[in-house]
């Protein structure tokens, strides 16, 4: 918070959503600024070669039979490492939506010897970076180390996964926290136009649930369901694991079975439904008093392994999801400065998918701006896009992907989706061929089969002047 | 990513309450704001000066053929006229809107077309415009970036909307958010004649009034190459850039440039309280502010440790195992999360804020109280040698990590140059840190803590009818 107006961007609006590994996905819900929190600008940093080829991913199997895909790159003394586990908060028990978000919360909050407080210490005194994080369909963890560190790090990794305490201190005061952070988003016009559109679209799926719990599932979470999370969730069968910076094959593959090797062989199964979002379509007001009505909007979209995936990546990127260069932005602010950020981005799930676009903007222009959302969705399902669209989305899309890899953590983040998404160890030498080989035809035809503007379902929270509410929100919200 | 599209994300999880967000990109960001400079020999820049007084810095980054270009103009919300305030950054978005050569928006599309990310920010002391693009493509953006710096071109046709964009960031921003319209609150009472009080956006009634002739008599009397840094970060070498340099950039016309002359605080009396209670509060909270030195003010008061001290003492009370956090969340268990933040990287005198937020069924009055115990705490007993020891360890492990990113060096080169530092600071920066002594830290918390100087902000929490 306290310098939350000392720098703000010409435009910040959606970064542009990138297609390849996105495994932390899911909070539908800003993490704007807690009060206190600093806000940030995303920088748009990088690291990696335009042309992937001169990326060596490398596969690491341990003695113990864990694999990795490593970047070795021994430009800084810093090692990073993401470990990603199938399966995250849409497996929350029905009633303790938040046992995830509990889980990857106190994970870190002592394991071993070392209590909550020890645990911490160790990791400030050695500048180690531990944190995890539950999505719906994904509990990840990440790691950032100096070499210097390396072994003690990757203990404590392993200490978290496999010997977390629970102590009944820490459980409470997350707990709290989390309540606290559920109380505010109950209130958040942001938040609420999400977690009132996920539930809108997915009324009796977990993927509808508030994925972080509410202050009442929180209550309801005891540490049983903690440890049963850890013990069900967390093995090796669903591990993946990604690795970059400061480290050989031959130092990693014995870390790899230190850290990991204690993990149970297996997860359990996981029940957990394909479903379609609600196609019904519709406007659903929620009424709050305040001077900008926040809209979110949805419908159904691709999944990840559809092989038109990398079409409808590169048609969405055209209708609003490059930042400077989309229609929306065109149309909603550029025209006609009806809102300060519209954009639109595909959202695969594993047992699901989207399409979701927002915007803000004043009460009294909520309804232009639900118009030309529509419009331009209709326009593009029904013409799709230019020959010259297509081609410069191309550019970027191809041009842009090295800017992604920003960080050594970043590569180890990418390196773990790629195995969670099943996208091969070549992957980041293929997948500007599979922008370039888009064609226009492929592209109407995926626009005209994507975009359903009668399907696109639309939260507004405000207090919107002629919008007509065409539904009533779902339970609960 | 649900994440992404969200303006202005990431927020830093630091301190206190949820800790999983914290990543390296924290680490880095962090640095930023707790920075100065960062680590001697993390960036070693090289850098020269045009003819026409343009400040050029270059930091090689040989990772990968990428590079970021980022021009930084000397001049912020605090160089507004009175009147008129948000116009430096309402022209920062103008900046966009074409030159003789470039149409409206032309610029972004070539930036697009080309695979490059793009964006500007303004604070309150300077505005900056920045690409990262393959290296290739380095000299094409320096053409478009130099040619915007004295061929911009408005009209009413394309400010008109670009100001309703501005006040609708506006509403998404503050007016949406009790928490951000009491820091609003908070400032203007911190400041109570330097403009620092007056928000980086603008007030409202002023955005409204803003008009194409404001904008550019606002850029003709700042925006001149003797008035800006550019950074570039990647890649390239100095040899490569220098011609560039001289080449596109080389050709804008020096001209004058007004001195930055701020009005400055006068001796304030009394400390004040703000607070503000909404139904759209779902977290109650208490800051405390206490204007504070920054590095350039520290230096021309002769206590340039001063600021390097204030960044430890961050260090020992913040974060997860800082004294607040231990105290009030773990141990007394009476808050979510507590911690504070310090930035000295300001042209004129900056501040320092403490900050809880109290559990479910906790008054905020209780917290606030537990807050200022912990404050009066560590007066009485100031801080330990070992408490300033691993602080100064963890600190100086920062910088490398802010090496790891090509992205970090232009930020915090062009944040330090036009606030008044030098790349001598920044590179030495580790080594004052680690001169930083207990009494120092203790010394420097005592003349901080000075309730005549300070401003307490209540969020409160009120009940829906």
């Amino acid at each position: 918070m306290t310098e939350a107006h000392q720098m703000i961007h010409y435009v910040t609006g959606p970064h542009h959503t990138t297609e390849a590994p996105r495994i932390t996905l899911a909070r539908p819900v800003a993490s704007r600024a807690l009060p206190f929190l600093l806000v940030l600008a995303a920088f748009a940093f990088a690291l990696l070669p335009r042309s992937a080829v001169a990326i060596d991913v490398q596969r690491v199997v341990s003695p113990g039979g864990i694999e990795a895909w490593l970047i070795e790159d021994n430009s800084n003394p810093i090692i990073a490492l993401q470990v990603v586990f199938a399966g995250g908060a849409a497996g929350d028990p029905n009633g303790k939506a938040g046992v995830a978000r509990m889980a990857a919360a106190t994970l870190d909050e002592g394991a071993g010897e070392l209590d909550s407080q020890a645990f911490q210490k160790e990791l400030a005194d050695l500048s180690i970076q531990l944190g995890f994080r539950a999505g719906l369909d994904s509990f990840s963890g990440s790691l950032t180390t100096l070499t210097r560190n390396r072994d003690r790090a990757f203990d404590l990794l392993r200490l978290s996964l496999t010997e977390p305490r629970f102590d009944a201190e820490p459980v409470e005061r997350i707990r709290q926290q989390l309540i606290v952070r559920a109380q505010r988003n109950a209130v958040d016009p942001d938040a609420i136009a999400w977690s009132t559109l996920m539930a809108t679209l997915y009324p009796e799926h977990p993927y509808g649930r508030q994925r972080d719990g509410t202050s009442e599932t929180l209550a309801a979470v005891e540490t049983s369901d903690l440890q049963t999370f850890t013990a069900e969730r967390l093995a090796r069968d669903n591990l993946y694991v990604g690795v970059a910076g400061d480290i050989s094959p031959e130092e990693l593959g014995p870390l790899l079975d230190s850290t990991f090797g204690a993990l149970p062989a297996e997860a359990a199964p996981l029940d957990l439904p394909e479903i379609d979002p609600s196609a019904d379509g519709g406007t659903v007001v929620i009424d709050q008093e305040v001077p900008q009505s926040v809209v979110a909007l949805g419908q159904s979209g691709l999944q990840r392994a559809d092989p038109d995936y990398y079409t409808a990546y590169a048609v969405n990127y055209i209708l609003g999801g490059g930042g400077f260069a989309s229609r929306l932005y065109e149309e909603v602010r550029e025209k006609r400065g009806l809102a300060y950020g519209v954009y639109s981005y595909l959202q695969p799930l594993d047992r699901s998918a989207l399409v979701l676009s927002g915007v803000a903007t004043a009460n009294a222009r909520v309804a232009e701006s639900l118009e030309i959302i529509r419009a331009e969705w209709a326009r593009m399902a029904a013409d799709g896009p230019t020959a010259e669209e297509l081609t410069n989305a191309k550019t970027y899309l191809t041009g842009s992907f090295p800017l992604r890899f920003d960080s050594t953590g970043s590569l180890a983040d990418i390196l773990a989706g790629m195995q969670f998404e099943s996208l091969g160890i070549d992957y980041l030498d293929r997948r500007n061929n599979y922008i370039e080989a888009i064609t226009l035809e492929d592209a109407k035809r995926v626009a005209a089969t994507l975009y359903k503007p009668e399907e696109l379902t639309a939260v507004v929270v405000g207090q919107p002047e002629n919008v007509e509410a065409t539904r009533a929100a779902p339970d609960g919200s | 990513m649900f994440d992404a599209y969200h303006p202005a994300s990431p927020a830093v999880l630091r301190s206190g309450g949820l800790r999983a967000g914290l990543a390296l990109l924290a680490a880095i960001t962090l640095l930023g704001i707790l920075r100065g400079p960062a680590a001697a020999q993390v960036f070693e820049p090289e850098t020269f000066t045009l003819d026409n007084g343009l400040q050029v810095v270059v930091v090689e980054n040989r990772r990968a053929p990428i590079v970021t270009h980022m021009l930084w103009y000397k001049v912020g919300s605090a160089d507004e006229p009175r009147g008129q305030s948000g116009i430096a950054h309402f022209l920062e978005h103008l900046m966009f809107k074409g030159t003789d050569s470039l149409a409206p928006g032309e610029f972004s599309d070539i930036v697009a077309r080309n695979g490059g990310r793009e964006n500007a920010f303004t604070s309150l002391d300077y505005t900056a415009y920045f690409q990262t693009v393959a290296k290739d493509r380095l000299e094409l953006m320096m053409r478009n970036e130099a040619d915007r710096m004295h061929n911009l071109v408005l009209s009413d046709e394309v400010v008109v909307p670009e100001r309703d964009v501005v006040l609708e960031e506006r509403s998404s921003r503050t007016d949406n958010d009790p928490s951000s319209q009491l820091w609003e609150m908070v400032r203007a009472n911190l400041y109570l004649h330097h403009p620092y009080g007056t928000p980086v956006i603008g007030w409202q009634q002023e955005i409204e009034a803003l008009d194409t002739e404001d904008a550019l008599a606002f850029y003709d009397r700042w925006y001149a190459p003797n008035n800006a840094v550019l950074v570039i970060s990647g890649d390239v070498t100095v040899e490569e850039v220098r011609p560039l340099a001289e080449r596109y950039y080389g050709v804008v016309p020096h001209k004058p440039v007004p001195e930055r002359i701020r009005v400055q605080e006068p001796q304030q009396w009394a400390g004040r309280r703000v607070e503000l209670s909404s139904p759209r509060v779902g977290q109650p909270s208490v800051s405390v502010a206490y204007l504070a030195p920054s590095f350039r003010t520290s230096r021309l008061a002769e206590m340039p440790e001063r600021p390097y001290a204030l960044q430890v003492l961050s260090e020992v009370l913040g974060g997860s195992t800082g004294r607040l956090y231990r105290s009030l969340v773990i141990e007394q268990g009476l808050a979510a999360g507590a911690g504070n933040s310090y930035d000295g990287s300001s042209l004129d005198g900056t501040h320092y804020t403490f900050w809880a937020s109290p559990r479910p069924g906790v008054e905020v009055e209780a917290v606030e109280t537990a807050l200022r115990a912990e404050i009066e705490a560590a007066l009485d007993e100031g801080v330990t040698a070992d408490e300033v020891r691993e602080a100064t360890t963890r600190l100086t492990a920062q910088a490398i990590y802010a090496r790891d990113s090509v992205g970090a060096a232009p930020r915090i080169i062009g944040a330090a140059l036009a606030t008044g530092s030098t790349i001598e600071d920044l590179e030495d920066w580790p080594n004052r840190i680690a001169a930083v002594t207990a009494e120092q830290v203790t010394q420097a918390l005592r003349d901080l803590i000075d309730p005549a100087r300070s401003v307490t902000g209540i969020l409160r929490s009120e009940p829906t009818t």
